[in-house]
């Protein structure tokens, strides 16, 4: 029975061998993700509403909302972040139609309103900072997390231009092995550093966008768990009294 | 003047006068005498119970601002999620509640498991918990259709098309589960109609059927001694069985001690991690259902993926469902497959005892490969677990039999003994 069960240990211990085999995929660089921070969220507005929401819509997400949330003035959000001629209360559409879309793009911009969600904070940083000139592909460009993908470098004007360089290391046991890097061109606006940082605000506005409702969620969630943690002493209390002349 | 008899005066003896309310409430909690030595695992029936009323009111809430059709089912949940007042609170309780529930549910199976909760006289109790597992589990599939993003539409698509594997008829059948050729807004609204009233009726009826049987023949304990067969008479009663203490007070309070504790962990999944890391909430479900693009890995939700994992393990599709099919009879029969001479494992012995431990062990693995890609080594491993999963059941009724087992005392031990 002992041998069994080691057996069978030992086939558990095998388990997750086999799960990293089949993950496989690019690393992915971990978001500067807080909630909390206005400035950052006001940023990454900006920079959604400028280089995001014309082809992309986030049709769940109302400009009032964001106002509220970020602690703007109705009039603030309609003088500097409104350039579809949108009102307070409506929703982040768009007015490019989908079938030219799609004929534009070989596909239809998705919805932004929960790609935080869908995609992961951590993956939409890595696929922002992620372009690289590809002369074979209809827009110049790839995308080292989303192969030939349909989405032009929007951003370009502000990173410049991305090239892919594959490196031969040499491997201390002799072997080698091909590490690729990406590679700025200075031809940019911003430093890389200025241009994570920017990505980083847009990904954390996307992570607020994908669930307004989340700081407070979190804010409230301490509350209820007080609440039921005192709720538990009484509660408690009474149980003991009752049980004491149960033997 | 045909008014029944009753002690009761006022209001509740009005009452008492033209409906069995004393009645009801004596049988079933102020006399209903249960075993004093319940531990930490005879939670789960009433915590059960709790979760099914969150999921039905938040249900009833969600179910005024859904909208059951192809084109605006996915809007209509993110709409709940930002513009309906405390929508998202809803939303969340009811996600959260139906993983909780089926948390509850494995752990109430469990119980029974150890502590022979199933055997004679309780056959019956057994069989109508797994028809409400089985019916929880129609409701768990289709009210994860509701969404309408990708993981509800492709984990539709892939198990109502199993049916299809049934030789001659299976296309038909999967043809009229789904009313279309694909999963579609006729599956949509059809599975919102059971989803809201059919199996939940079906749900609350099965409940009441569990109750009432367990309240005939009393409860057991994880001592597995029937205390209905001990001597009788005690402080509440001269007919009442010595070890037994009335369910109301004591396992009232004690019941609200673990409600609040039970509350106080799914307040913390459901406020600081809804998604549970992708095991609650799926990544892919925040992507609108396309008919058109399959995602690369398609999962059933966590507590289905067991039997999905023996689904996958068979090499023949219709094998595969007849075997997922028969690990889920498997435990329909459980009562007439355990010939030991004792209830709980308790006075088992080691055999019994090992058995039930590899069995949670290859549950719990053949769940988590059923949420893996289906790799020749992971496939190896599911065969494996499917293999044991199955002997734990029909090796039964030989090695419980041959099991050398301790001798069961009349009484229940005192505490601290």
């Amino acid at each position: 029975m002992k041998k069994m069960m080691k057996k069978i240990s030992v086939l558990l211990l095998l388990l997750p061998s086999f799960a990293m085999a089949s993950g496989g995929g690019v690393h992915l660089d971990e978001a500067p993700i807080d909630l909390s921070d206005k400035e950052s969220l006001k940023n990454g507005a900006k920079l959604f509403m400028n280089y995001c929401l014309s082809c992309h819509s986030a049709k769940f997400m109302r400009y009032k909302r964001m106002a509220d949330d970020l602690g703007m003035s109705d009039q603030e959000v309609l003088d500097n972040l409104v350039f579809t001629g949108a009102k307070i209360h409506d929703t982040m559409d768009i007015a490019m139609p989908a079938e030219q879309a799609a004929k534009w793009f070989g596909t239809v911009p998705p919805d932004l309103s929960v790609i935080s969600r869908a995609r992961g904070d951590d993956w939409l940083y890595t696929y922002l900072r992620g372009f690289y000139v590809d002369p074979s592909r209809p827009m110049g460009v790839n995308n080292i997390v989303f192969q030939d993908v349909g989405m032009p470098h929007v951003l370009a004007g502000l990173q410049g231009n991305q090239q892919l360089k594959s490196d031969s290391v040499d491997m201390a046991n002799g072997g080698a092995k091909t590490m690729e890097s990406l590679v700025v061109d200075g031809s940019g606006s911003m430093s890389p550093a200025e241009y994570d940082k920017a990505v980083g605000d847009l990904v954390n506005f996307l992570a607020y966008v994908g669930e307004p409702v989340k700081a407070y969620r979190m804010t409230l969630g301490w509350y209820v768990l007080g609440f039921l943690l005192i709720l538990l002493i009484p509660a408690y209390r009474l149980k003991k009294e009752y049980w004491k002349d149960v033997h | 003047m045909g008014l029944r008899e009753t002690e009761a005066t006022g209001v509740v003896g009005w009452f008492d006068q033209r409906f069995p309310l004393l009645k009801v409430w004596n049988e079933h909690l102020a006399q209903y005498y249960a075993p004093k030595n319940f531990n930490f695992w005879y939670f789960f029936g009433s915590l059960a119970m709790m979760v099914l009323v969150i999921q039905i009111v938040t249900g009833i809430f969600l179910t005024m601002n859904y909208k059951p059709d192809a084109e605006l089912a996915f809007a209509s949940v993110e709409y709940i999620m930002r513009d309906v007042e405390w929508g998202w609170l809803l939303r969340y309780m009811h996600s959260t509640g139906a993983s909780m529930f089926f948390v509850v549910i494995y752990l109430h199976m469990f119980r029974g498991l150890m502590y022979g909760s199933y055997r004679k006289p309780r056959e019956l109790i057994w069989v109508f918990g797994m028809v409400l597992y089985l019916a929880l589990m129609a409701e768990a599939f289709m009210g994860y259709l509701l969404p309408w993003g990708q993981m509800s539409y492709w984990g539709a698509q892939v198990i109502i098309s199993l049916f299809g594997a049934v030789p001659y008829v299976g296309e038909e059948i999967a043809l009229w589960i789904r009313g279309d050729f694909v999963i579609a807004d006729a599956t949509l609204n059809r599975f919102f109609a059971f989803h809201v009233i059919a199996v939940p009726l079906v749900l609350v009826m099965l409940v009441f059927l569990h109750i009432v049987a367990l309240h005939a023949v009393g409860s057991n304990n994880p001592e597995g001694i029937e205390i209905k067969d001990g001597p009788k008479g005690n402080r509440w009663s001269d007919t009442a069985p010595t070890d037994g203490i009335p369910f109301h007070p004591y396992y009232s309070v004690k019941d609200i001690v673990g409600v609040i504790v039970f509350l106080m962990i799914f307040s913390a999944v459901m406020f600081f991690a809804p998604e549970m890391g992708g095991w609650f909430l799926e990544k892919d479900n925040f992507v609108p259902a396309d008919p058109l693009k399959t995602p690369e890995h398609i999962v059933p939700l966590w507590y289905f993926t067991a039997f999905y994992a023996i689904l996958r393990a068979v090499p023949d599709k219709f094998l595969g469902v007849v075997a997922m099919f028969g690990a889920i009879i498997m435990l329909f029969i459980l009562p007439w497959l355990d010939r030991s001479d004792v209830k709980s494992i308790k006075y088992k012995g080691m055999i019994s005892k090992a058995a039930l431990a590899i069995f949670v062990v290859a549950f719990i693995a053949l769940s988590w490969l059923g949420t893996q890609p289906a790799t020749p080594v992971a496939t190896m491993f599911a065969r494996i677990f499917a293999v044991i999963y199955f002997a734990f059941f029909l090796l039964m009724p030989f090695y419980s039999k041959m099991d050398k087992t301790k001798p069961v005392p009349d009484r229940l031990p005192e505490p601290g003994q």
